[in-house]
């Protein structure tokens, strides 16, 4: 941390909405750890504020574009993705991240963000994790774990989960990690490496909600949850996709770490040599 | 400690805003060096909020602000100046 001299105010002050705090988020929520890291990464990245634009969708993470002072865009539910690749094509400049929960970005907008991936689309997406819908009281997502107890599956939870590294990883995305609420240094390194990356970056953090799925589960409060993260997450840089999948509800390692970062050509890039190969001079160049 | 104690050069400063504070206690439970700790007090929605009571103890790391859901609390290191 470097050396600061009357420094009066939190450093993410300049990021946030202030007026609208305190948030909406409970007591002991692991959103708002994940917006701190997000404000210290763009701080650290050096990307002017104007150049930076945030698309949220519903839900309790939906609500960090609202708390944010960037450009930012509270869309519809599931197509965070949909909104940002519009507004990426549009104006290639715009640095997008996409900020949203695991029930809006595969759950509703499943498709949106397998497309968006295969593409490639120079998008950063920030997934928050927390195996529930928990703005609406606790709904089954696709990444709830077998036997979690959720308001739509009081006996359990008996289908099988998404594994979203390896969903990422499979559909083409460049860079692909995981993160807990715990880890903030490498979720914000994490953060900065994804936001310098040219292409669909994807970053999965597990955070804890300790007022829907923690309670309705049983599993203690936000604290004995990030101690859980702390003693049972194991670092495997570049481990297997298909090995990362957290299928029960209390896992005895949760791997975490960066397990994909590739170069890639992104969607403007190879359509502009595709289509400037086949229609020679005539063709101009986009978003360069 | 035999020899002398090795003059600090810099000094942990932790800031509280207990107006936005939801007391969760991440803050007090994550502190490497335990300066933190919750107050006996009530801000007007009637959580405990941190208190930064072992100055000595901190060393400026900052996990606090980093870990802190709510935008409350952060730390920074302040240089000691001279005479201090």
């Amino acid at each position: 941390m470097s050396v600061v001299e009357g420094i009066k105010e939190n450093p993410v002050e300049e990021f946030l909405r202030t007026d609208r705090l305190p948030h909406v988020w409970c007591s002991g929520c692991g959103i708002g750890t994940t917006v701190n890291c997000f404000a210290r990464a763009v701080k650290e990245c050096g990307i002017p504020l104007n150049d930076l634009a945030i698309v949220s969708g519903i839900g309790c993470t939906g609500r960090v574009a609202g708390y944010l002072r960037l450009d930012s865009f509270h869309t519809t539910h599931g197509r965070a993705i949909a909104f940002a690749t519009g507004l990426h094509l549009a104006n290639p400049e715009l640095k997008v991240v996409v900020y949203s929960g695991d029930g809006d970005l595969v759950g509703i907008g499943g498709n949106h963000f397998i497309h968006a991936a295969r593409r490639n689309l120079d998008i950063t997406v920030i997934l928050i994790n927390n195996f529930t819908y928990a703005m609406t009281g606790g709904q089954v997502t696709p990444t709830a774990p077998l036997d979690s107890i959720e308001t739509t599956t009081p006996y359990g939870v008996f289908e099988q989960n998404f594994n979203l590294p390896h969903l990422a990883a499979s559909c083409g995305a460049v860079y692909v990690a995981r993160w807990t609420a715990y880890h903030v240094m490498q979720v914000k390194k994490a953060m900065v490496e994804a936001l310098n990356k040219k292409g669909f970056s994807f970053i999965e953090i597990i955070a804890p909600c300790p007022t829907i799925y923690l309670r309705r589960n049983r599993l203690g409060s936000a604290i004995d949850e990030l101690k859980y993260y702390k003693e049972h997450s194991v670092i495997q840089h570049g481990a297997d996709t298909r090995d990362v999948g957290i299928d029960i509800r209390r896992p005895e390692k949760i791997i975490v770490g960066k397990f994909v970062d590739i170069e890639k050509p992104d969607y403007l890039t190879a359509m502009n040599e595709h289509l400037g190969e086949v229609l020679g001079d005539k063709y101009v160049r986009w978003g360069e | 400690m035999a020899t002398a104690e090795k003059k600090k050069k810099f000094r942990g400063v932790v800031y509280v805003a207990p107006e936005r504070c939801k007391g969760c206690a991440i803050c007090v439970e994550f502190c490497p060096t335990g300066a933190i700790t919750m107050s006996d007090r009530f801000n007007s929605k009637g959580y405990h909020y941190p208190e930064f009571t072992y100055p000595d103890k901190c060393t400026g790391c900052g996990l606090c602000g980093m870990y802190c859901p709510d935008f409350a609390i952060y730390g920074f290191r302040e240089k000691i100046g001279e005479g201090a």
